[in-house]
């Protein structure tokens, strides 16, 4: 331990954290045929579509498949088009090989294809097939990103501003770097709405012991699952601009939103819109991802980073540090090949690729006002309107005494919680501490992943727990009553 | 308006002031072989707009990377990846039993049955109980734990000291500085055999006080660029024999110690499916067991890897293939035929002996050649005009007269005054006779001009 790199000592990562391990350990017992007060345990913790049931979209997997193993290519199993992309993909890789390492930027045709799907998304934006990047998820290259701009000593030290609640990879990056972490506060009440002033309040403060550089957004959220509007988004990059900060906007869920008055509008386009002085100075760095959206490719570990105006010699200093890891896994790259470039309306696999595409977007819109429904429905718990993402964030009311009772247990309250619920339902959940919350508010983050059938019975079950646990702790302390009741027969048998 | 980035070219800065000594520890904003790089991507757009040149293409054997070389994958291999991301596969009698088996092992082991789901953190726990029977199998018994084993998808990574050999893959050196700690050279000795010597450990090891904290030795066996295995060392004074050389485990020769040392020497191993014999590099599936590491210390490296979610999945399916590949009797198992590198290996050392101005170390094993440049002091004084180090110098003229695109010696350090260069030879025979063809015919060529 003396010899520890004491910056990973302070790095936690609640999404895997002490809740989650506890969750196996149970899981095994169950296994072992030990009884539980419930059959399974349900991993509501992360955002893993797969395992709770999601299809893979058929159209990727053959691409995939192709590329894996192309001798396929004369198998009348496949269709036409998932061969052509698959022989594109292979094109462009050492020895046509999935299996040779590509540039540490990634394949040349797939970043191409990326640049032309954000120009589509975006209404024509241009985008420049250089500044992508492919990346191990999006958390390599927000790690990346971090590590690069992290620096100074002291009250110069980078400040990096980020979002409570907040994804934490953020906070577990900024402790293992030693970069300052600069905390804005969402507004609750408002729908998690982001608040310039609040923006600018968190920065004046860390001027004071810090050098703020960095601007954090999730867009839409997590685990707040807020979708910004256009006006909100103009007003960041304004006081990006104003305050020369870097901004890293995560957007892996940008095809998972589900209000109807909500809509997707990337970083990178509302820039744009905003003139040239904005267009050619703001840096921006962008990210997505293969886990999330409606492919739900968590294990191929897929992603890409489009950067703008970043200074030339620190993009040098960036391809030197990527080239480190030598290059992002190669599936993962031709998985993101097709989420960039789909079907279309001309080829064969399109109506079945929509269908399942639109099947999976439906069926999490359904499922996310169902919880969000459900949690409303119990008293003690306010959960704002799920726009967006993958999981509900509800607050909930814990009563005094289940505090003090956390606090001698050296734990968080929700954590008590959250630990309680995963002992007496089997459902496993993230204690909103691991996300950062205002002092004296308490949260759990679920996804809202599992099938229609078995969320019903998992919401039902956490609205029933809720209500034991206020009831448990809202009785007033038994041991004043029998104090009294003795200081009573006491005070009673005293002479005279 | 200024970007804020054009004020500040703080990257990569050691948290203390103390400025880097000597020329062995580089700083990292140094970009190397730029010149190299660049040149060869230049050619290889030239050659495709049709620009005559002495060749038709560059073969460019400066990465270790086999199938980027030509060599095909393992069909066993790739068909239970694709059976695993598309099982409607595993419908058809196309693919053979055990591929089909196999895969469908695997998909049992993956949540929802689907390689998109995320893993455990350190892996599939198949997978990684299927690591850990490899290496005691490997190592003759020695226990190995599943607990002990991360699966990675690469890299990961007062001033902290890190004894690192000279020559050195350089990404070992990026890493290590890249984290903000310090690169301690040994130098192998290369007349030897590159033979890693105890006194130069020592040697090191005393240069590093007052400079910083030393904490960590990096060993790597067989050896890149080198190639050499080391000699096998106990108070026994054991002896390898140049023809029955065999691969002997860091961790099974500290288990043979026995206690103390092989209960407190903290090791940590790695091995990857990028080499080998499956050359899996673009899948990115590699492995750690961690031997003598504090249990409150794996508590933490269990949370650093849990940022990452966990390891691509392709990757750690490589990696079962890999330990668990198919066996006699299997269908796939005449299939799955071992590369014998050690054809290229006797072709280079020989036909490189041969030449004047060149020397060659035995490759024992690895996937690489490098032998030395005894280059004539004309080339070294052109090269310095140039302002490039000596076997830069002339790997760009190699690179320019016969397409062939080699790795520099200076990117891995080596002693001063020598040069060298890396090459691959995880590639077709047929491949290196062209190679070995052009690069002699470039050699006499070029040390005829500075004579």
């Amino acid at each position: 331990m003396a010899t520890l790199n004491p910056q990973v000592k302070a790095v936690e990562y609640a999404v895997r954290g002490p809740i989650v391990l506890k969750a196996a350990d149970i899981e095994r017992m169950l296994q072992q045929g030990v009884k539980q007060p419930f059959s399974e345990v349900i991993k509501a913790n992360i955002g893993d579509a797969h395992a709770m049931g999601q299809q893979p979209i058929t159209f990727l997997r053959q691409v995939v498949a192709l590329c894996c193993f192309p001798e396929l290519l004369d198998s009348p199993v496949f269709p036409d088009d998932a061969k052509q992309r698959a022989q594109r993909i292979l094109q462009d890789c050492g020895g046509q090989s999935l299996g040779s390492y590509s540039a540490s930027q990634g394949v040349q045709c797939i970043r191409q294809d990326i640049a032309d799907y954000i120009s589509r998304r975006d209404q024509g934006v241009p985008s420049d097939w250089n500044n992508i990047y492919l990346t191990t998820g999006a958390s390599d290259g927000i790690m990346s990103i971090l590590k690069l701009l992290v620096s100074g000593h002291g009250s110069s030290r980078t400040g990096v501003m980020i979002p409570i609640p907040q994804y934490p990879l953020y906070s577990a990056a900024i402790s293992e770097l030693e970069a300052v972490q600069v905390n804005y506060y969402l507004d609750e009440a408002n729908c998690w709405a982001l608040d310039v002033e609040e923006l600018q309040r968190a920065y004046l403060e860390a001027k004071q012991h810090c050098q703020p550089r960095v601007l954090c957004i999730i867009n839409p959220g997590n685990p707040t699952g807020q979708v910004q509007s256009r006006k909100c988004i103009e007003e960041v990059l304004h006081f990006a601009y104003e305050e020369n900060l870097f901004v890293m906007a995560d957007e892996v869920y940008q095809d998972n939103v589900y209000s109807s008055d909500c809509e997707f509008h990337s970083f990178k386009k509302i820039l744009y819109e905003m003139g040239p002085e904005y267009f050619n100075n703001v840096e921006l760095a962008s990210f997505h991802s293969t886990s999330k959206g409606y492919t739900g490719e968590c294990g191929f570990r897929g992603g890409y980073m489009e950067i703008l105006n970043m200074d030339s010699q620190v993009n040098s200093q960036l391809v030197k540090l990527l080239s480190v890891r030598l290059c992002p896994p190669v599936s993962g790259q031709a998985a993101m090949d097709v989420i960039v470039n789909p079907p279309e309306e001309h080829e064969p696999s399109y109506s079945q690729f929509n269908k399942e595409k639109s099947s999976v977007l439906d069926s999490l819109a359904h499922k996310a006002r169902l919880t969000e429904q459900i949690l409303n429905s119990v008293p003690g718990m306010k959960c704002n309107p799920v726009q967006g993402a993958m999981y509900a964030f509800p607050q909930i009311f814990i009563p005094p005494r289940a505090i003090q009772e956390a606090q001698a247990l050296s734990v968080a309250p929700d954590m008590l919680y959250c630990l309680k619920l995963l002992e007496e339902t089997g459902i496993c959940v993230v204690p909103g501490s691991g996300f950062g919350q205002r002092e004296g508010t308490y949260h759990f983050r679920m996804t809202i992943l599992p099938d229609p059938e078995k969320l019903k019975v998992l919401l039902e079950k956490v609205r029933e727990f809720h209500l034991r646990f206020l009831e448990e702790y809202s009785h007033p302390e038994p041991q004043l009553n029998i104090c009294t009741e003795t200081e009573h027969r006491e005070t009673s048998k005293q002479p005279n | 308006h200024r970007k804020w980035s054009e004020r500040k070219v703080t990257i990569f800065t050691p948290m203390s002031d103390q400025q880097e000594t000597g020329p062995t520890m580089r700083r990292l904003s140094q970009l190397e072989s730029v010149v190299l790089w660049n040149r060869a991507r230049q050619i290889k757009r030239e050659l495709k707009q049709g620009v005559k040149k002495p060749y038709r293409e560059v073969i460019d054997i400066s990465w270790g990377d086999p199938q980027g070389g030509g060599i095909k994958p393992l069909s066993f291999v790739r068909q239970v990846l694709a059976a695993c991301h598309y099982p409607q596969l595993l419908n058809s009698d196309k693919l053979p039993e055990d591929v089909r088996q196999r895969a469908e092992r695997l998909l049992k082991e993956c949540a929802g049955r689907s390689t998109g789901s995320y893993t455990a953190t350190q892996g599939i726990p198949y997978i990684v109980k299927g690591i850990s029977e490899f290496i005691t199998r490997r190592d003759g018994g020695v226990p190995s734990f599943p607990n002990n084993i991360y699966i990675s998808s690469g890299s990961h990574a007062v001033k902290t000291g890190v004894l690192t050999p000279v020559p050195c893959y350089d990404k070992v050196n990026m890493s290590i500085r890249e984290l903000g700690g310090v690169t301690i050279p040994y130098y192998l000795h290369e007349d030897q055999g590159w033979e890693l010597q105890i006194e130069e450990l020592n040697r090191a090891l005393e240069s590093a006080k007052g400079v910083c904290n030393p904490v960590a030795l990096y060993v790597m066996n067989p050896g890149n660029p080198t190639g050499s295995l080391p000699q096998r060392r106990s108070s026994f004074s054991w002896l390898m024999r140049v023809n029955d050389l065999e691969f002997v485990s860091y961790k099974k020769v500290l288990a043979e110690m026995g206690p103390p040392i092989s209960e407190t020497v903290e090791l940590a191993s790695f091995h990857s499916a990028s080499k080998g014999l499956i050359g899996e590099c673009g899948l990115r599936g590699g492995y750690v067991e961690l031997v003598n590491v504090d249990p409150a210390v794996m508590e933490y490296i269990y949370k650093l890897f849990s940022t990452d979610s966990c390891a691509s999945v392709p990757g750690q399916i490589a990696l079962n293939l890999m330990t668990h590949p198919p066996q006699p009797g299997d269908p796939s198992y005449s299939l799955y035929n071992e590369t014998t590198l050690i054809h290229n290996v006797r072709r280079v050392f020989e036909v490189l002996n041969s030449v004047p101005g060149f020397s060659c170390q035995p490759v024992e094993g690895g996937g690489f050649a490098f032998p030395r440049l005894h280059l004539p002091l004309n080339a070294i004084h052109k090269a310095k005009e140039a302002g490039m180090q000596p076997d830069e110098f002339y790997c760009v003229r190699l690179l320019e007269e016969s397409g062939l695109l080699v790795n520099p010696g200076w990117n891995f350090e080596q002693k001063e005054g020598t040069s060298h260069f890396r090459m691959n030879i995880m590639i077709k025979e047929e491949t290196l006779e062209g190679v070995l063809r052009r690069l002699v015919s470039f050699h006499t060529k070029f040390m005829k001009e500075f004579s």
